[in-house]
């Protein structure tokens, strides 16, 4: 066939997307430009050392307007060229690269005159992420093997429950054991009614939703809330460790290594994740599973114990992070208290591409809205915090609805397996 | 395709009379065995959960008929019952007429808050206007900006394939905030309150009651008259027009429809926009009616126990209208539950999600009762 | 390896799809499986092949007997299977498709792909079987896709090799080459077994035919002997006709136009490139080509599915080139799909519904948005006893009817009204003879009475016996034109294998 012509049309897609790209990057240079920097005063003060630090780092001052003028000036120079100089593969990163900027301009502006710790809010953006992260790495791993998981909402909350029970019983270890095994117990329950029974699967992880927070929300109330009760309603918490020698680094000590164990654990586990995925013999199958079940079946791999086995130990995932609320956090239980972290994991699996490594990135993002919002709310910027609140379910929607088009779902995600 | 699945295609040839009789007798007891038996098991299930969170057998007795008493026992129970069904049956059929086209309305919930607090506002707004005007405008305030709430996603979903469920979530999400933010300005927010409550509705906009006459308690009011209005308005939608036609024949199979000339993208946005109607409607109905007034959260859940009246009722309109009256039921009985016996109403909410359960996947009930389903089989 | 199958019974509820078939599978020899669609020669080996448990027989594997309770069993005992629909994982690589569930491992579960990439050169390279290990499979060809699948049942030491309607989607010249491959590896000590509808291909290349129907052996010997009349005559149970009866053409003035027409596919690529053609009222137009040659594309393009990149397309005079489907449809053209399970019926739906698919909001069926159900039900029940729909009510779901009743339906949902073209793809893929010859009929009936039809097939014979011209199609273009009806079939074939003249 006529390459040529094959080739034309997709530089001409690519065109457009370049167009659009750059047509963003103008209106972010013009916005950044007028809101950011005209009228601007002061200076931006961030905080970048830790109280404790062993090294002491000097702050971070950012002259706000003129920061805002600079950006504006990349922001404008890049989108210019996108447009002028159409059909640039590089059309995306330098997306990428101009919102992260767009972002830092808004976060000086938001600063001029104050000062905030800058290493602090993004160690809490890792904190907020986690339960996300959490959530993510359940969807990604069972939609790899084709099984659509709503239920993770309700899968977290079932491991913050147990979680704090068990751990008021017998100890932190035994929370996050019982936490993690009432979570694979969920996803057991799961793989029963999807696999087995063929239930529709996204009515199934509804079901699982209102049954767990029904539930918890009765036992709460009915026995947690007795004074004969109450302690199974104190569990002790995982106190942050400083891993020697790295924690000491200045800004990426506190960033990445003075934590908790579930932080510790959520990157293991994406580590680890993405191996079995991608290079080892079950991830293999399980992957062939998630895309094209009968040429598995043909092959004598055994579709419904890979789906069984995944969506189990997808759900223990789950559960120990649904832990985190209580044993990483506060120690005690409130009804509901993961209040739609679950279905924001979702998201971050579909904005991570069905991968790991995509899904942490993802939940980083929406712990760094998060983060965001708590700080502008005590920095009284103009922006009111609920709109700042929003930012990431806007974001998702924008980024589901325009980039993710193109990346693909396992082919067989959410259909039943039907042996002849 | 197997060589099993082409059939050998040699039936007998019938009349164009006997092509015409339709077998459609209506079998009672298959429509209503299955969720009959789903129920009890729900039940006896939950009466498990209590005796294990140590509930004696004579509390549990006690419960299941404060639940019963609490919710048909009596005028009071019954006028409660339908309080509480009105906007559960409103907000199912938003979620059943997704089912219907092929999308998973998760988005009840902030259908339920714009479209409130779109009545609201002009609930409060125009003290001059009479209760005819006044009311229906309110609900359609409600309607419209819940049309255009659902809308939005699936807009997205016939444009860019975003998927409707992300998409609603977040919607959820984003309305949840929106109505924090709309109850901090002056605009909405009562004079000289300083926590978010709204201004009250006017009470040329309040839904009427309806048995005031007989008892002042009875709070029943005319949101039940427009939910049963609804159902047989939707009924009429799916069934006998051809917009409804093809809402069901995109749900049905998408690719067959497109090839039959409908427009999915157009499907799929104007379903939502019906189901956000119907989700807005549902907030103009609880704000009018019951809570008269907005505070943040208003919607409690009800876009979510929307999907389960919606599954129990199998996306029918009828089903839906008695799902929700048995879902309005177990919520007014577990009130009186929990007053009169101290057992969390959040155990309804259990028995509810054991129900969708046993009714989605009906072979876990013929298994557990094999002999009620034996002379079904062929 | 010697494999016999004695007495082998496998019924799906009411249906017996295998009747006590016996068949023995030598080594060195290659084993034809002749039978229509729905004769059981696919459910035969899949009962050999562990995917379905049969309900009466045995098998014995040199002379032992044997059971095999999943392909696990039966790929462990030395049997490989080519499906008729690949069994390939489309976003994985060659090497790994290659030896998923027996893959080369290093520690800690480690997939070691180096090794499998050596491994599927090394095979290659000894039964002449070149694919590139890192392809994804998505990205090559049909008929190295069969390749593929071929190296898969070599890695797994297949000793025995099944083959399921092979050639379907080959050029014929693709054909020409796998012939040749499965002669190596005849020559090689495997035994073979080819299952097809197709007599040729059993008298060219099988040392023994098995003839079934209806689930039933009901011939064999050796294809060399036996004549191809005699074969089709097993095959279908009585004397059979290829001819469809029809008098010569008597074709009016052109209708349907096509001009330069470009048409992109489902990856942006270049699927319909540049075609001109028409069609004139009362005559049929047969479209022949091997499947995904830009067919699909054509057809959705003419009927307002899938938009046009460049050209024109033109009905009576009017330019339908921009024609959303239900404009193309109030023009009196009837579509009979390709695929009639995935976009031809709703299952679920009602037989009447089905029928009222496509002309619901038609003002005969009610006001405005009302739909008036007596009107639908009255006239579906006309049309479905006029097609012979054979179904005891119009009111049965869709999903009751066999595959040729579902076809029928179709047939009677596009042909039932005043129509002036009919574009017909694949009208008789998969369903039984009685409804190819009944729907040919109908198609030759309206050709008769002045409508235009375009028919697009990759069976060659149905294009021979209904064209009265024949465009052949062959990577988007439109490669060569014949007259129907006396045509050389080689010279066909040539140019649907893209073979300059």
């Amino acid at each position: 066939m006529s390459a040529g012509q094959t080739s034309k049309v997709i530089d001409k897609a690519r065109e457009r997307h370049s167009l659009v790209v750059g047509v963003i990057l103008i209106v972010l240079a013009v916005f950044t430009a007028w809101v950011f920097g005209y009228g601007t005063v002061g200076d931006a003060t961030f905080r970048l050392a830790m109280r404790g630090d062993s090294f002491k780092v000097g702050d971070l001052v950012v002259p706000a307007a003129p920061y805002a003028y600079v950006v504006a000036a990349i922001l404008a120079y890049f989108g210019a060229r996108l447009m002028m100089r159409s059909g640039s593969r590089r059309a995306n990163l330098i997306l990428g690269i101009g919102l992260i900027l767009f972002i830092t301009a808004f976060l000086t502006w938001a600063t001029a005159d104050h000062s905030f710790s800058l290493t602090g809010m993004l160690k809490s953006t890792i904190i907020r992420a986690l339960p996300i992260a959490f959530g993510g790495l359940t969807g990604v791993l069972c939609e790899r093997v084709a099984v659509i998981n709503i239920g993770i909402e309700g899968m977290l909350l079932a491991g913050a429950f147990s979680g704090v029970v068990f751990g008021s019983l017998f100890g932190g270890w035994a929370g996050l054991a019982g936490a993690a095994m009432t979570g694979g117990l969920l996803g057991l329950i799961l793989a029963v009614l999807t696999v087995t029974y063929r239930m529709d699967q996204i009515i199934a992880g509804v079901v699982i939703n209102i049954f767990v927070l029904g539930l918890t929300s009765y036992l709460t109330s009915q026995v947690l809330a007795k004074e004969a009760f109450r302690h199974l309603n104190d569990a002790p918490v995982f106190r942050a460790i400083d891993i020697p020698y790295l924690s000491d680094f200045p800004i990426i000590g506190p960033l990445f290594f003075q934590h908790n164990l579930f932080v510790y654990a959520a990157f293991a586990m994406v580590a680890i994740a993405t191996y079995y995925l991608f290079h080892t013999r079950t991830g293999l199958r399980a992957r062939a599973v998630g895309e094209h079940p009968r040429a598995a079946d043909t092959l004598g791999i055994n579709v419904f114990r890979i789906r069984y086995i995944q969506v189990t130990v997808a759900g223990m995932v789950a559960g120990f992070g649904g832990a985190w609320f209580t044993l990483g956090s506060v120690g005690r239980f409130d009804e509901n208290m993961t209040s739609g972290r679950g279905f924001i994991g979702l998201a971050a699996m579909i904005f991570g591409r069905w991968h790991p490594v995509g899904a942490l990135a993802a939940a980083l993002v929406f712990g760094f809205a998060d983060s965001v919002q708590q700080k502008m709310a005590l920095l009284q910027t103009p922006i009111p915090s609920e709109f700042l609140a929003m930012a990431p379910y806007v974001a998702t929607i924008i980024v589901v609805a325009g980039l993710v088009g193109r990346a693909r779902p396992p082919a067989a995600d959410g259909k039943p397996y039907v042996k002849e | 395709m197997t060589d099993s699945q082409t059939g050998v295609g040699s039936a007998k040839k019938y009349s164009v009379s006997e092509l015409l009789t339709n077998p459609n007798e209506v079998d009672l007891k298959t429509l209503l065995l299955l969720p009959a038996m789903a129920f009890m098991t729900a039940l006896f299930l939950g009466g498990v959960i209590m005796f294990v969170s140590g509930v004696d057998f004579t509390n549990i007795a006690f419960s299941y008929r404060a639940l019963l008493v609490g919710s048909v026992g009596s005028v009071f129970a019954l006028s409660e019952t339908l309080v509480a069904a009105a906007p559960l049956i409103i907000a199912g059929l938003s979620v059943a007429i997704g089912f219907r086209s092929g999308l998973f309305n998760i988005g009840a919930e902030g259908q339920i808050l714009t479209g409130g607090m779109a009545a609201l506002a002009v609930g409060f707004s125009f003290p001059e206007l009479s209760i005819w005007v006044h009311l229906p405008l309110s609900l359609l305030a409600g309607a419209i900006v819940g049309a255009v709430w659902g809308g939005i996603a699936g807009w997205l979903r016939a444009v860019t394939g975003a998927h409707e469920v992300i998409s609603t979530i977040m919607l959820n999400f984003i309305a949840l905030r929106l109505v924090d933010f709309s109850l901090k300005t002056d605009f909405f927010q009562k004079t000289g309150r300083n926590d978010p409550i709204s201004k009250s509705v006017l009470d040329s906009a309040l839904l009427p009651d309806l048995l005031t006459w007989i008892d002042p308690q009875l709070r029943v009011n005319a949101g039940i008259l427009i939910a049963f209005l609804v159902v047989f308005l939707i009924g009429w939608l799916l069934f006998r027009t051809t917009i409804g036609f093809e809402f069901r024949a995109v749900g049905a199979n998408p690719d067959a429809a497109r090839y039959a000339g409908i427009r999915i993208g157009w499907t799929f946005t104007a379903t939502m926009a019906v189901a956000g109607a119907l989700g807005g409607l549902t907030g103009g109905v609880q704000v009018l009616g019951v809570l008269e007034r907005a505070s943040p959260g208003f919607s409690s859940g009800i876009g979510f126990e929307a999907i389960a009246v919606a599954l129990l009722g199998r996306a029918h309109p009828t089903g839906v209208l008695f799902a929700g009256l048995l879902f309005g039921a177990l919520e007014a009985g577990g009130r009186q539950m929990q007053v009169d016996t101290n057992v969390g109403i959040d155990l309804i909410t259990i028995i509810q999600s054991l129900v969708i359960v046993f009714v989605a996947a009906p072979i876990l009930i013929k298994s557990l009762y094999p002999f009620a389903f034996r002379e079904h089989a062929k | 390896m010697e494999v016999e199958l004695r007495n082998i019974t496998k019924r799906f509820g009411d249906l017996v799809a295998n009747d006590e078939v016996s068949l023995t599978i030598q080594p060195g020899k290659i084993l034809g499986l002749l039978g229509e669609n729905g004769a059981g020669k696919t459910t035969m080996m899949n009962v050999l092949y562990g995917l379905y448990s049969a309900d009466g027989g045995e098998i014995f594997v040199d002379g032992k007997p044997a059971s095999f309770a999943s392909p696990k069993d039966a790929i462990a005992a030395g049997i490989g299977m080519v499906h008729q629909h690949f069994m390939l994982v489309p976003v994985f690589t060659v090497a790994e498709n290659v030896v998923l569930g027996v893959e080369p491992t290093g520690a800690l579960d480690r997939l070691d792909l180096k090794r499998a990439r050596e491994q599927v050169r090394d095979i290659g390279a000894e039964y002449g079987l070149e694919v590139d290990p890192d392809a994804l499979i998505e990205d090559i060809p049909v008929g190295l896709q069969q390749r593929v699948e071929i190296i898969k049942t070599l890695f797994r030491s297949a000793e025995i090799v099944i083959f399921d309607e092979p050639t379907a989607v080959l050029t014929p010249q693709e054909v020409k080459e796998f012939f040749q491959i499965v002669r190596s590896l005849r020559d090689a000590g495997k035994g073979i077994v080819f299952i097809t509808h197709k007599l040729g291909e059993i008298i060219e290349l099988t040392d023994h035919v098995k003839v079934l129907r209806g689930g039933r052996v009901v011939g064999e010997g050796d294809p060399k002997i036996m004549s191809q009349v005699e074969l089709a005559e097993l095959m279908v149970g009585r004397p059979v006709d290829l001819v469809v009866d029809k008098v010569a053409a008597n074709p009016g003035k052109a209708i349907l136009e096509v001009s330069g027409l470009k048409v992109l596919g489902e990856g942006g690529d270049v699927a319909v490139d540049n075609v001109d053609f028409d069609v004139r009222a009362g005559e049929i137009v047969g479209i022949a080509g091997v499947q995904g040659n830009g067919q699909t594309e054509l057809i959705e393009a003419i009927t307002g599915l899938r938009s046009v990149a460049d050209g024109s397309i033109s009905f009576e005079g009017e330019d339908i080139t921009h024609h959303s489907p239900r404009q193309v449809h109030a023009l009196r053209i009837a579509h009979i799909p390709e695929d009639r399970q995935r976009s031809g019926i709703i299952s679920d739906f009602s037989i009447a519904e089905n029928m009222a698919l496509d002309s619901y909001y038609e003002d005969r069926y009610g006001r405005g948005v009302t739909l008036s159900w007596p009107q639908i039900n009255a006239q579906s029940a006309k049309d479905v006893f006029e097609f012979d729909v054979r179904t005891p009510t119009i009111f049965n779901a869709a999903s009751t009817l066999s595959g040729g009743n579902q076809q029928k339906l179709v047939a009677a949902r596009e042909l039932s009204r005043e129509i002036k073209l009919i574009i017909a793809s694949q009208p008789t893929r998969g369903i039984d003879v009685g409804s190819i010859e009944y729907i040919h009929q109908r198609i030759v009936a309206a050709r008769d009475a002045g409508v235009g039809a375009l028919i697009v097939s990759t069976e060659l014979d149905e294009i021979m016996a209904l064209s009265d011209r024949i465009l052949v199609m062959y990577r988007g273009r439109i490669v060569k034109e014949f007259a129907g009806g006396g045509s050389d079939v080689t010279e066909i074939g040539m140019a649907m294998a893209g073979v300059a003249q």
